[in-house]
């Protein structure tokens, strides 16, 4: 258990996370209007988003499919009978003066998610519930000295709140947490998971007690967009925390914003004022039924999720817990994993595909999609090394030609002959030449200095260009050396 | 001429247009005419001549076409909640000064499409709260009707459909849309001498109408007969899919279910409905209305709705709550009234504590306070179960009736003014008509009669979920035997 | 139940509408008897009777996923006491 060191001793670090998770739907919650991102301001929006009186809530089908597949991708219980409750708040990107939202009866109730972390420990993190809500429009505050500009674009879009128990002890944990939660909804496609663009958004609730002590005072920090601000907003906040109750404060209960330009966090005072919320069942709304025939049409039509598809990974391709986790985290990278493996050593391909292509896509800043090596021509290359074609050396350098030039491996090879030299007669040829262009080399391995070998064969390879099969040229400088 | 075509029904100036014995414009015109003539009133907020002749125009086309809907050229009254697009709504409220619609409510959309001609939009309580349309910011509606022995003092018309009732019964409107929330359609009927009909919960659309308590609003007709009531509904109900609460069932030919009579029907006389301090007159019309209905055919059966008492109290809780999440939306902001203030928190209160009057704002108070944390299940959770409990008290009802007889109201029309200072007092005018609102079931105001000032009295009728059929029926043999045919003092034209 | 002035004080807070200092005993007075006369609904027994959540016995209607709105900005801002460059425009909110 990770624990925080302070002056009176160790400190336990309990985090629980409320994530927002934008629905991919191509309608919004209760209304008409496209929820396609970055549009001219008020462009999309209906009257019904901007509460015009008289105007009422019908509620997306695709939503409440949405919400059911994440519920059972999250091993958690489905609610048959749940119900959109009002909550009321004044705010100008809240047109209605309320937040259609769920309150004492959601749609997805408990589930659980398991976390991976590095030092290979699984950690089980509860799911408290999920529900579906409307997002709220945008304030701009820096367009104008006086104002505040208003755009409801974003306004009545759905959003599944996904709140986790306080189950996490360690920013690590929760990032971990984060990116299993994000790795899940975006294998089922019910959420993009784009934390940049808002997709995807955190609130943690963190506090600090000495260990077996009850709950200490929680705060929540509001709308964390990176995983990295997530580590630092909650490292920050637990060692603040700390500070304040060993110089005798006490915690105020209370919602800050992770200001990442300057690490730290700090009370939002538009937030600050007590709130009550007076929840209520929206009375244009019915009560959500589900019947148990739709929840298994759901559950049947799920893809094979992160967890299971590592599990296979493991059993049928042989793979290291550690790299079946990497391939998974993504269903695209692990569908291009599969399809490169397919007839092929999966250890090789998952090699080829962990170390080079992703080394690669990173630092050029691509994903799998955007990869300029298919999974068809890293195929290719793997299969020119297994038939002896090229060497593994000479494979890196083609590999390299092909991610920039997007051209197949056996071209490369082909156009700047690259093929390995595997004629006995040609690698001897070159072997003499070595042999009689170092004669006092020759006569000082031959006294005793085997580390020697080792130049020969770095000259017979720099001769053949790198070109010559390694095997056949140790095999046969031997035989020359020793005689 | 004039009078004469204001005086016409809906079914009869249908039928004149039919026959070609004058054209809409000409009804249109001779409305028009009536709506000027009974500005004393205070009934309309919005005259619109000039659309009304357009429209009128156009449905003379359509007539000779031979393409004439339900309501094909016959000029009505809109009340001032539902949104009319291009026309001002203001709901009878400052906070929606200039508030022009782009956009039609479902049930004038229905009205329209079948024919119907617009004069304008009628006067009503501010957020179609109160019951004497005393709060309107647009001020009182003036009742056509006079005491007796009386003809100074200015009574009022009921409420919350005040300028739709004043407008019908004072001849300046075929027929008008009324909403009703807790009694808002039925007691200004009563009060005004004409029939209102509040539909089955979920039989209008309450689409684009300005929302009081979304669980207990509801569109319906006010009209000068039975019969016009329901040709009327016919054409505003019907499936709306833009409205979750909307019932997906066909509209009957509500017309064709009028002839009948309640021969063999069993009609339910409910003992609570007998209150203490309920003026004789009132008892007295009661037991003439079962005396008709008897005489007609009916059978009737005591039965007990022993929740009655408490539908009041629950009322005034539901309503107030719902009416404080649904007003939320007038900030200030997107449209109608913006009060300005140093800051956005100054923006809100000083625009809300300005549009709003002082009934919206007691409303809004209250269900703000029941709704709060620590007082919700104190309150808005027991009122809900109340609520739950009267629903099953007229559930259990009609395993034995087919429709219950009451009175809409407990007094006929009272003069400005009056009941002012006493918001309960206020709120006792609704205790016949708020149970089957609860309920969300289908009642019906008829005139039957006249108080001992002379002032009209109406009957109610209360039917199973979605069977307006057998409540209009019953109604159409009350009408029948009442024969109502006192006219108000004021009428346009006259 | 009675209501103190500073209760009417937060709940007008809470519904955004601005009480001047004087009208708040009066109005806590009236407010007052109308929630002592709704107080009569403890007598009545609601034990394991559900709360009425909807008046028409049915459940909610779905819509099908499709983009049949929006894309009316003039519409939207069409009644707008203010707006700028397409948006709402309200008094600065600070942070
Ligand atoms: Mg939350
Ligand atoms: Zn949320």
């Amino acid at each position: 258990m990770t624990m925080l060191e302070g002056r009176t001793g160790s400190w336990e670090v309990v985090i629980g996370l409320e994530v927002h998770a934008q629905v991919i739907s191509n309608a919004k919650l209760f209304s008409g209007a496209s929820t396609a991102f970055g549009a001219e301001p008020n462009s999309q929006v209906s009257i019904v988003d901007a509460a015009m009186p008289g105007m009422l809530p019908v509620v997306n089908e695709r939503c409440l499919e949405q919400a059911v597949r994440t519920g059972l991708a999250l091993g958690a219980k489905i609610n048959l009978h749940s119900v959109f409750a009002r909550k009321n708040y004044f705010y100008p990107d809240l047109p209605q003066g309320y937040q259609i939202s769920q309150f004492e009866e959601p749609i997805v109730g408990e589930g659980e998610v398991l976390v991976d972390m590095e030092d290979g420990v699984t950690k089980t993190v509860g799911i408290e519930r999920l529900h579906l809500e409307q997002d709220a429009g945008k304030s701009l505050h820096d367009q104008s000295p006086a104002k505040s500009f208003i755009d409801l674009n974003r306004s009545g879009v759905s959003l599944m709140e996904i709140v986790s128990k306080p189950d996490m002890r360690s920013a690590e944990e929760a990032s971990a947490y984060v990116s299993k939660l994000r790795s899940i909804l975006r294998y089922i496609g019910s959420c993009d998971g784009n934390m940049q663009e808002g997709s995807l958004r955190c609130d943690a609730n963190v506090s600090v007690r000495k260990p077996g002590d009850e709950l200490g005072t929680r705060c929540e920090i509001k709308n964390v967009n990176s995983l990295r601000f997530l580590r630092q907003a909650i490292e920050y906040e637990a060692a603040r925390q700390v500070e304040i109750i060993e110089d005798g404060g006490t915690i105020n209960q209370e919602t800050r914003l992770y200001d990442s330009g300057k690490g730290e966090t700090r009370s939002m005072r538009s937030k600050e004022e007590a709130h009550d919320y007076r929840y209520f069942p929206d009375p244009d709304l019915l009560p959500i039924t589900l019947t148990p025939e739709f929840v298994e049409t759901q559950r049947a039509a799920l893809p094979e999720l992160p967890d299971e598809k590592k599990n296979r990974f493991i059993a049928d391709y042989g793979l290291s817990i550690y790299d079946a986790g990497v391939l998974v985290a993504e269903r695209d990278t692990a569908d291009f994993f599969e399809s490169v493996a397919n007839g092929r050593d999966a250890k090789i391909v998952a090699n080829w595909v962990i170390s080079e292509l992703f080394g690669r896509l990173n630092k050029a800043g691509k994903d799998i999609n955007d990869s300029p090596v298919s999974a068809h021509s890293l195929g290719g290359l793997i299969d020119l090394i297994a038939d002896d074609t090229i060497s593994g050396s000479i494979a890196k350098k083609v590999f390299d030609d092909m991610f920039e030039t997007g051209k197949e491996a056996a071209i490369i090879v082909k156009e700047q002959g690259l093929e390995q030299v595997t004629d006995t007669g040609a690698i001897e040829g070159i072997i003499d030449q070595v042999i009689a262009d170092n004669p006092d080399k020759v006569a000082e391995y031959r006294g005793g200095k085997d580390k020697l070998f080792g130049f020969f064969v770095g000259q017979t390879m720099r001769a053949s260009q790198g070109k010559a099969n390694p095997g056949m040229v140790n095999d046969l400088l031997r035989k020359k050396l020793d005689g | 001429m004039s009078s004469e075509l204001t005086g016409l029904t809906l079914a009869t100036a249908r039928d004149g247009l039919a026959k070609g014995d004058f054209t809409s414009v000409e009804l249109t015109q001779a409305h028009v005419a009536a709506v000027e003539a009974v500005r004393p009133l205070n009934a309309y907020i919005t005259e619109t001549p000039e659309k009304a002749l357009e429209m009128a125009a156009e449905s003379d086309k359509r007539i000779a076409a031979g393409k004439a809907g339900a309501m094909e050229g016959l000029p009505i009254a809109i009340k001032d909640l539902f949104c009319t697009k291009g026309v001002l709504t203001t709901a009878g409220s400052h906070i929606l000064d200039g508030f022009h619609p782009t956009y039609e409510s479902t049930v004038t959309a229905n009205l329209f499409g079948a024919g119907a001609v617009m004069l304008g939009k009628v006067n009503l309580d501010e957020f179609a709260m109160g019951s004497a349309n005393m709060t309107s910011y647009y001020g009182a509606v003036e009742n056509p009707w006079k005491r007796k022995d009386d003809k100074k003092t200015k009574l009022v018309p009921g409420g919350s459909s005040g300028g739709s009732a004043a407008a019908v019964a004072a001849r300046a409107a075929l027929a008008a849309t009324g909403t009703d929330t807790g009694g808002s359609i039925r007691q200004p009927a009563s009060f005004t001498g004409i029939v209102g009909l509040k539909p089955t919960y979920g039989r209008c659309s309450r689409w684009g109408t300005v929302a009081f308590a979304s669980s207990l609003d509801q569109a319906g007709p006010m009209t000068r007969s039975v019969r016009d009531a329901a040709i009327m509904l016919g054409a505003m109900a019907g499936f709306d899919p833009k409205d979750s609460t909307s019932m997906d069932k066909p509209v009957p030919n509500f017309e064709a279910a009028l002839d009948g009579g309640v021969k063999g029907m069993r009609i339910g006389i409910p003992r609570e409905y007998r209150m203490d301090g309920m003026p004789a007159e009132i008892e007295k019309l009661w037991q003439q209305g079962i005396g008709w209905l008897k005489g007609a055919g009916a059978t009737i059966v005591d039965i007990d709705l022993p929740h009655t008492k408490y539908a009041l109290a629950a009322y005034y809780i539901v309503a107030p709550a719902e009416a404080s999440s649904n007003l939320a939306r007038y900030d200030g902001v997107r449209y109608g009234l913006r009060v300005p203030g140093q800051t956005l928190q100054e923006m809100y209160e000083n625009t809300r504590a300005e549009g709003f009057g002082r009934e919206v704002k007691r409303r809004v108070l209250i269900g703000t306070y029941v709704l709060s944390a620590g007082y919700y299940d104190a309150y808005y959770l027991k009122a809900q179960k109340v609520r739950s409990r009267i629903a099953g008290d007229f559930r259990d009802a009609f395993d034995h009736v087919d429709a219950i007889l009451a009175p809409t109201a407990p007094n006929a029309a009272f003069g400005q003014g009056e009941n002012m200072d006493d918001p309960i007092a206020m709120y006792l005018n609704d205790v016949f008509t708020v149970p089957a609102s609860l309920a969300g079931l289908p009642a019906i105001s008829v005139p039957a009669g006249l108080s001992a000032e002379g002032l009209p009295l109406g009957l109610q009728i209360i039917g199973r979920p979605f069977d307006e059929e057998t409540v209009l029926r019953a109604a159409r043999s009350l009408e029948d035997a009442a024969d109502f045919d006192t006219k108000p003092d004021f009428i346009a034209g006259r | 139940m009675s209501l103190d002035k500073a209760t009417v004080a937060r709940i007008a807070h809470l519904a955004r509408i601005h009480v001047p200092e004087q009208d708040l005993e009066p109005l806590a007075g009236e407010l007052s008897t109308i929630l002592d006369w709704v107080e009569q609904l403890a007598e009545v027994d609601t034990d394991g009777v559900a709360p009425m959540t909807s008046v028409v016995e049915m459940t909610a209607r779905w819509r099908k996923d499709e983009v049949t709105d929006g894309d009316c900005a003039e519409d939207v801002l069409a009644n707008a006491p203010e707006a700028e460059m397409g948006f709402y425009t309200v008094p600065k909110v600070m942070e």
